[in-house]
Parts: structure tokens; C-alpha cells; sequence
């Protein structure tokens, strides 16, 4: 029973890793940009919402309707502002300037928040659960998690395939150039690209920190999980990525059932199998741009 | 009508001085034990290391075009190697030092196996991942001493000054072993494969180049001295720990130093680590703010001047202290030399 | 001067590799102007140029008696230049519904809808759901047809729309033709084949190496005339010692 109760904490888990990586596949897919910052946004958020919270007194879900959108721009600035003319340059600049950037953040961070571990308190739902079986619960929180994660992909992929810009950010991310000449301004495309991802990683962002505590020094944990959601998954596809990070999230939840300090290893391991074995991940976009 | 034999030629004024002033260089750190203080002998240690590790994370990026950001294994598993060789094996510590390289060098390989699916920035993000797993597989291995790490006790049979004397003439074979290992590869035929590589991929396979083998060449050679120089780094320390030996911070100073001096180039790294070393002295009491500083400028730096202080420098005026360029000269029999007709690379 | 299209005296480079020298071409509101040239004249260098995807180092681009210079692609779509690029390049995975939509991103009003599209090439209706890197070379040439059509603009650019398909589709295409010209789209084309192009041109202009070697209207010019403009001086040797 053991067992079926870490697979489930695992899925329940996978759904915010999910959130993670969208904003990662999304800048990678329309923009070639790998953000090595993004696990740092995301503390940002959270940190942000932490300052919110104190000073308005607010449930932090409340204060996602603040954040989010605040987000959201901060990623449509940077995108504009740092982050475009990167992309006209070699990969290496944009990999400097983000590994730049995750430097700059967390210090930042550390300077105004300190090494402290913070948490994010939303009230009794927090550890309200259903017991489904004698030995099985599922708590509340958990799985809003997953139904979050689920309708805001749900969302992306509607916008995606539905709305004249989702089909514009789609067919940048096919060809940007091409794109251009159909009359796609591509520094707009990028820049609500970015502002999307952030936006989807400051709603992953807040609802791990009220699942968990967090410090300036877990960027690069998030980010690490963020990206092996991504390959897991497959480079494209919005449920792809779903899939990668319910795999993500039930092999380290696993691992920690075989031996406590090993989920993180486990995560690595699985990702690293699937790198070697099918190394375009479990469902890589149909037709390859 | 004078016949005319092509040769090419390596060497050039500037690279005249520079050697010059490299063996100056030499000179200097050879004597430094004799009169340098310990704390100086500490300092340039380290210097030599970053030096040592900035030339080897820019023979990869710059020059094979692989970024990675994993670099901090081959560091922990250098330390962790010459704890294991030297104080569990026996072997003399100094001795142990190339071998724990050559460890390094060893496992680079199956590393290679995997991160090489990979490429630009998902490599980069690849190599971070391998490095997180080589942590944590030592991070959970009593033996090396889990969580808390280990103290290097095998250096005490030796007198302070033979050990600080010893490290430090390891530390100058790292350093000043590393840039001339960048200058001799890229005199090489592997540089020129590699230089090839960087221009255009396709069409260096199509000239015949292996390109899978000279990254893996140049992979391994990374990883083997990243890995000789991460013994000499704990050498100087003597207390072990995974979380300091394998932290991404190692990688974030390399990072910095070859941004900012200049990536692709020779003497970049060495430029950087002059400069990083300022910075670091000078913000030294400002806690964070070193590292807010070091990562904005860059950034900066990534975007305004990609070349680094380097490129700046070759703006206004072309130079390289290093034999690395190949120059066709003319030379007609019976004539003195005719005016170089092209350059090749930099 | 009140050409819908003004090219004069541009030059247009690839970093160290000059491409165009000293081009001027005009196209009049109505006019099915064609480009004709060897390989690597530069043809679909000019075409790019007008679209925005060229940078043009010397001379001036007008459409409409507007000066192009500093106008970026995206807003010449939305001043009435469409392209319809060598080699097609439609958003393979997107279907052809939608790469019609997208060619829509920034339409201009005027007489072209998908309705209208599906009637010009009928043979696209049942695969409007496809995937358009499933389609054959010349079904995704309509679609980029219809793609720039979409946009309603007063000036197409067509570039090499015969390139890589069979002389029975190529009829097919460039029967449309007329009707895109009815319902008021300027053309201009780039086209290997000089008979094609000889057809249905009002005018015509041959590049030779980068530089415009011969213009007038197709009746005017007789085929020694297009041969040397087409091949140049020493064309004409080098023809024989391939053919």
C-alpha cells in the first residue's frame, strides 16, 4: 500500500512539476531560448507572494490574482528587453545571459529575504485530505494541484490550437522568419511567449510554496526538474509535458519509498534512461518543425 | 622566374612577446616560494586554479562549442579521488594528484555517453544534471563521508612549508599546464578540426573531420584536468565536503572569468582571471553582492561585448600572444620572404 | 511615377557577398510583372528585398509612394506586400486551415477569404484538416498561394512557384493567375521556366549575376535577345560546354 500511496503522492506531484515546465517548453518551442533563470522566476513569485501575504494579510491563492499578472509582465519586459536580442546572436549568449540573470536573482534573494526558509500559509485546506481507503489519503491541497495544473494546460493548449495568437506563437515557434513575412511582429510573439511561461511558473511557484518551504538556494533544483519534465515528456507538446512531469514527480516520490534520500536521485536516473533510450521523450511533437 | 614554396607560420611578433613575457611570468612564480608569505602562496594557488579551470571550460565552449554547466563534477570527483587514493590507498598525496586527474579523465567518458544526445543549451542543462547526480550518489555514500565530508589527513606527515611549497608548484603546473595545453591543441590538428567545427559543422564532416571524437577529445581532456586541478583546490584546503566540492558555483566562476576576459580566445581566460580576482578582493566584505555584481556584469558583457576585454583589446589593436594563428607565407627561393597574403583564425 | 512598386538602384548583400547591383524594376497597379535569370542571379534576392527579409545596403524601395527603408516584414504584410517564398515554407505543423488563418494574421480588407481560397483551388477542400508537412509539393504551392492571398494584398510576390513540380500542376497553379489579376492583386513573379513566364507577364526583367540585363514587354523581346540577356557574354559557351 506503501507503494500505491507514493505513485499517487507522485502523479499529485507531477502536476506542479507540469506548471514548471510548461514556461520552459514554451520559450524553448517558440523562441530556441533555454532560460536557465526560470527556476529562479519562479521563486520570485513565490518570495513575491511571500511580501504580499504579510503585508495585506491575504490567502496567497487570493494574491495569485495579483502575481500572476505581475509576472506576466515582468516576462514580457524581460523578453523584450534582455532576453530578444540574445536570440539574433550564437546559443552562447543566450546561455550566458540567462545563467547571468539565475546568478543575479538569487543573490538578490539572499540579500532581501536571507537563507531563511519560508513557507506560504493557506489556511486548513492546506492539510485537509480524503481518505479514499483505510491506508490511502489524498490531501486537498494536492490534488487542487493537479486540477490547476490540468485546467491551466487545458488553457495553454485551447489558446494554442484555437485563438489567431496561439496560432501566430505556433507558427513562430515552426519558423520565425517565415512567420515574419506573414506579417507576425516575432518580438511581440516572444515577448507574450515569455510572459505565458511566467505567468504559468508563478501559479507552480505559489502552490509549492504552500505545499512546501522554499529558500533563494532551490532555483536550481526547480529548474533542474523543470527541464527533465520537459525531455521526459517530449519537446512540444502540452500534454506531453504533462506526462513528463506526472513521470518525474511519481519516480522521485518512488525513490524516496526505497530509501529516503534518494528521490532527487531517482528523478536524475529516470530522466537520464530516458535520454539514453528515446531521447525525444515519451510524446515529442508530431510533425518535427 | 622565381619558383615559390608555401609554408605556414605560426609565430609572429606579437607571440614573440608573449612568450617573452611569459617566461618572465615563470620566473617570477618560480622564485615566489622563497619569498611570498603563506597566505600569498594561498592566494595565488587559487588563482592558479581558477586560471586552470577558466582555460579548460573555454577550450570547451569556446572552441568546441560545448557550454557546459556540469563542470563542478569533475572538481568534486578530483577531491574525492585523491581522498579516496591518498588517505584510504596510501598512495603519497602529491602523487596522488595526477592520478585523481586521470580518474577524472576516466569518467568523463560515460558522462560523454550521455550528455552528447544533447546540444546548445539542453546540453548545458544536461551536464548540470549529471554533475547534481555525482553529488548526490557521493552526498549518500557514508564512506566518503555522506553530508559532512572528510578531512584530507594524509599531508601531515609533511612539514608545512614542503606542503605549501609542493601545492603550490602542483598549482603552477595546473595554471600555466593549462594555458599551454590550449595553445599546443590548438596548434594541433584536433584545433584545427575544431576550428573547422566552429565555422561550419556540416562541411568539416564532409571534409573528413570526426567530429564526434574531437569533442570527446576535447570532453575528456576538460574533465581530466578540471579533475587534476579540483585535487589541488582540497590539497589547499584539506576539508572535503559535496556540497562546497560540487556546488555550480565552481562553474559560475569559470562562467564569469571567460565571459568577461573574453570567450574563444587564449588569452581571455587569463585577462579574467586577473579581473575576477580584483573584483572578488574588492567586494570581498559585501557579502552577496560580489556574486549581484560578477553576474550583471555578465550579463552586460554577454551582450554588449561578446568578445570579452579580449575582443575589446583586438579592437584596437590585433594582437596574439600566442603561436596559435597559422599564417601562409610565400617564400620564393633565392628571394627574401614575401608579406604574409592571409590570416587564418585568431 | 505613380508605379505601385518602385525599385530603384538597390544593392543587397549577404555579409561579405554582394548579391545586387544597382536594381530598379517598377510594377504598375494591375500589372503581372516577371523576373526571369539563371540560377543564383539573385531573383529571389529582390523578391526578399521588397518583402523585408533582405536588407538593401544602397538605393530605395517605394511601394505606394511610401520609402520602405526601416520597415520591417511584419508591417509590410499590413502596407500590402505578401510573399509566397522559394520553396514554399508553410508552418509544417500546422494544417492548411491554419496556415491559411495565420497568412489572415494581418489582413487587409478586400475580396479574399478562405471561402474564396477553397474556390480558387478547389482540390485543397479535403485536406484543409491535414498537416501541412503531409501534403505534395504541388498542394502545399496552392496552399502558399492562398496563404499570401489571405492577407489581401495589392502586390504578390511569387517566387519560383513552378520550382520541383510536374508540368501538369504547374498549369494547374499558374492557372489561377487570371483571377487572382481579376480580383485587383498586382503581381510579381520569379520564374525559371522563360516560357511560362514569357506567358503571362505584362513585363519582363532578366538578372544576370545581380544586375538587371534586359526589361520591356514579353512581345518587344525576341528570343536572341533572351538568351544573351539571360546567359550574358560568355553564357552562351559555358550553355554549350554543359549542355
Amino acid at each position: 500500500m506503501d507503494w500505491v500511496n507514493a505513485v499517487v503522492q507522485g502523479v499529485l506531484l507531477g502536476g506542479v512539476y507540469a506548471l514548471f515546465a510548461t514556461g520552459l517548453s514554451l520559450s524553448f518551442g517558440v523562441m530556441r531560448l533555454v532560460n536557465l533563470a526560470h527556476g529562479q522566476l519562479a521563486l520570485v513569485a513565490a518570495f513575491a507572494t511571500v511580501s504580499l501575504t504579510q503585508a495585506t494579510g491575504w490567502n496567497p491563492l487570493v494574491a495569485l490574482v495579483v502575481v500572476v499578472p505581475a509576472m506576466a509582465a515582468l516576462g514580457y519586459l524581460l523578453q523584450r528587453g534582455i532576453f530578444n536580442p540574445t536570440l539574433k546572436a550564437d546559443p552562447l549568449t543566450s546561455i550566458l545571459v540567462t545563467f547571468g540573470l539565475a546568478v543575479v536573482i538569487e543573490n538578490v534573494l539572499l540579500e532581501r529575504y536571507s537563507a531563511d526558509s519560508q513557507g506560504l500559509y493557506a489556511g486548513s485546506i492546506e492539510t485537509a485530505s480524503i481518505r479514499l481507503t483505510d491506508q490511502l489519503a489524498i490531501g486537498w491541497f494536492r490534488l487542487i494541484g493537479l486540477l490547476t495544473a490540468v485546467a491551466v494546460l487545458g488553457g495553454l493548449s485551447l489558446f494554442l490550437t484555437r485563438t489567431r495568437l496561439g496560432r501566430a506563437l505556433r507558427a513562430v515557434s515552426d519558423d520565425w522568419r517565415t512567420a515574419g513575412l506573414m506579417g507576425i511582429d516575432t518580438r511581440r510573439v516572444n515577448g507574450i511567449a515569455m510572459a505565458i511561461a511566467l505567468a504559468t511558473v508563478a501559479v507552480a511557484g505559489v502552490f509549492l510554496g504552500i505545499q512546501t518551504t522554499f529558500d533563494p538556494s532551490e532555483g536550481n533544483v526547480l529548474l533542474l526538474s523543470a527541464f527533465e519534465a520537459v525531455i521526459i515528456g517530449g519537446l512540444g507538446s502540452v500534454w506531453g509535458t504533462l506526462a513528463g512531469g506526472i513521470v518525474l514527480g511519481v519516480a522521485q516520490t518512488v525513490g524516496a519509498q526505497i530509501e529516503p534520500g534518494w528521490s532527487l536521485l531517482f528523478g536524475h536516473l529516470v530522466f537520464l534512461a530516458v535520454l539514453v533510450a528515446r531521447p525525444t521523450g515519451l510524446f515529442p511533437k508530431a510533425v518535427a518543425a | 622566374m622565381t619558383r615559390s614554396r608555401w609554408r605556414i607560420q605560426r609565430a609572429s611578433a606579437d607571440s614573440a612577446v608573449g612568450v617573452g613575457g611569459w617566461l618572465v611570468a615563470l620566473l617570477v612564480l618560480l622564485t615566489l616560494p622563497k619569498w611570498g608569505t603563506s597566505s600569498q602562496m594561498r592566494t595565488v594557488v587559487e588563482v592558479l586554479s581558477l586560471l586552470a579551470l577558466a582555460q579548460m571550460w573555454n577550450l570547451l565552449a569556446g572552441f568546441a562549442g560545448m557550454i557546459s554547466i556540469g563542470q563542478q563534477a569533475f572538481i568534486g570527483i578530483g577531491a574525492y579521488s585523491l581522498l579516496v587514493l591518498a588517505d584510504d590507498r596510501g598512495l603519497d598525496p602529491f602523487l596522488a594528484v595526477p592520478f585523481a586527474g586521470l580518474v577524472a579523465a576516466a569518467i568523463s567518458v560515460p558522462l560523454a555517453l550521455v550528455a552528447f544526445r544533447l546540444r546548445g543549451g539542453y546540453f548545458a542543462i544536461g551536464t548540470w544534471v549529471l554533475a547534481e547526480v555525482v553529488f548526490l550518489l557521493v552526498l549518500n555514500n557514508e564512506a566518503l563521508g555522506g553530508g559532512d565530508g572528510r578531512t584530507i589527513r594524509s599531508l601531515n606527515t609533511y612539514d608545512r612549508f614542503t606542503r605549501e611549497d609542493y601545492i603550490f608548484y602542483l598549482a603552477m603546473v595546473a595554471g600555466l599546464g593549462a594555458v599551454a595545453l590550449v595553445v599546443l591543441v590548438l596548434r594541433s590538428r584536433l584545433g584545427l578540426a575544431l576550428r573547422a567545427m566552429r565555422d561550419d559543422e556540416a562541411g568539416a564532416r564532409g571534409a573528413g573531420v570526426d567530429v564526434y571524437r574531437a569533442r570527446l577529445a576535447v570532453w575528456v581532456l576538460a574533465g581530466g584536468w578540471t579533475g587534476l586541478t579540483g585535487a589541488i583546490v582540497y590539497l589547499n584546503r584539506l576539508r572535503v565536503q559535496p556540497e562546497a566540492a560540487f556546488s555550480v558555483q565552481w562553474t559560475a566562476f569559470m562562467i564569469f572569468i571567460v565571459v568577461i576576459g573574453g570567450v574563444g580566445s587564449t588569452a581571455g581566460p587569463i585577462i579574467g582571471t586577473l579581473v575576477f580576482w580584483v573584483l572578488r578582493d574588492q567586494l570581498a566584505d559585501q557579502g552577496v553582492w560580489y556574486l549581484i555584481v560578477l553576474g550583471a556584469v555578465a550579463m552586460v558583457m554577454a551582450l554588449v561585448a561578446p568578445n570579452g576585454i579580449d575582443g575589446l583589446l583586438q579592437r584596437i589593436r590585433p594582437w596574439s600572444f600566442f603561436p596559435v594563428r597559422r599564417r601562409l607565407r610565400e617564400i620564393r627561393l633565392g628571394a627574401p620572404p614575401a608579406p604574409a597574403t592571409g590570416e587564418v583564425g585568431s | 511615377m505613380s508605379g505601385l512598386l518602385e525599385v530603384q538602384g538597390i544593392d543587397a548583400r549577404y555579409g561579405n557577398f554582394q548579391a545586387l547591383f544597382d536594381v530598379s524594376l517598377s510594377v504598375d497597379a494591375g500589372e503581372t510583372v516577371a523576373i526571369i535569370g539563371a540560377n543564383g542571379a539573385g531573383k529571389s534576392t529582390l523578391l526578399g528585398a521588397i518583402a523585408g527579409d533582405v536588407a538593401v545596403s544602397a538605393g530605395t524601395i517605394r511601394f505606394d509612394g511610401a520609402d520602405l527603408a526601416g520597415v520591417p516584414s511584419h508591417q509590410r504584410v499590413g502596407r500590402g506586400i505578401a510573399l509566397v517564398p522559394e520553396g514554399r515554407r508553410l508552418f509544417p505543423s500546422l494544417t492548411v486551415e491554419e496556415n491559411l488563418l495565420v497568412g489572415a494574421f494581418r489582413r487587409r480588407p478586400g475580396p479574399w477569404t478562405r471561402e474564396r481560397v477553397y474556390q480558387l483551388f478547389p482540390h485543397l477542400v479535403p485536406l484543409a484538416s491535414r498537416a501541412a508537412a503531409t501534403l505534395s509539393g504541388g498542394e502545399q504551392q496552392a496552399v502558399a498561394i492562398g496563404r499570401a492571398l489571405m492577407a489581401n494584398p495589392r502586390l504578390a510576390l511569387l517566387d519560383e512557384v513552378s520550382l520541383g513540380l510536374a508540368p501538369l500542376v504547374i498549369r494547374q497553379l499558374y492557372g489561377a493567375l487570371p483571377e487572382i489579376r481579376a480580383a485587383g492583386t498586382s503581381v510579381l513573379l520569379v520564374e525559371q521556366d522563360i516560357g511560362q513566364a514569357l506567358r503571362v507577364a505584362d513585363r519582363v526583367s532578366c538578372l544576370l549575376e545581380g544586375r538587371v540585363s534586359l526589361a520591356g514587354a514579353p512581345k518587344g523581346l525576341d528570343r536572341e535577345q533572351i538568351t544573351a540577356a539571360y546567359f550574358g557574354p560568355h553564357g552562351l559557351e559555358g550553355a554549350e560546354a554543359v549542355g
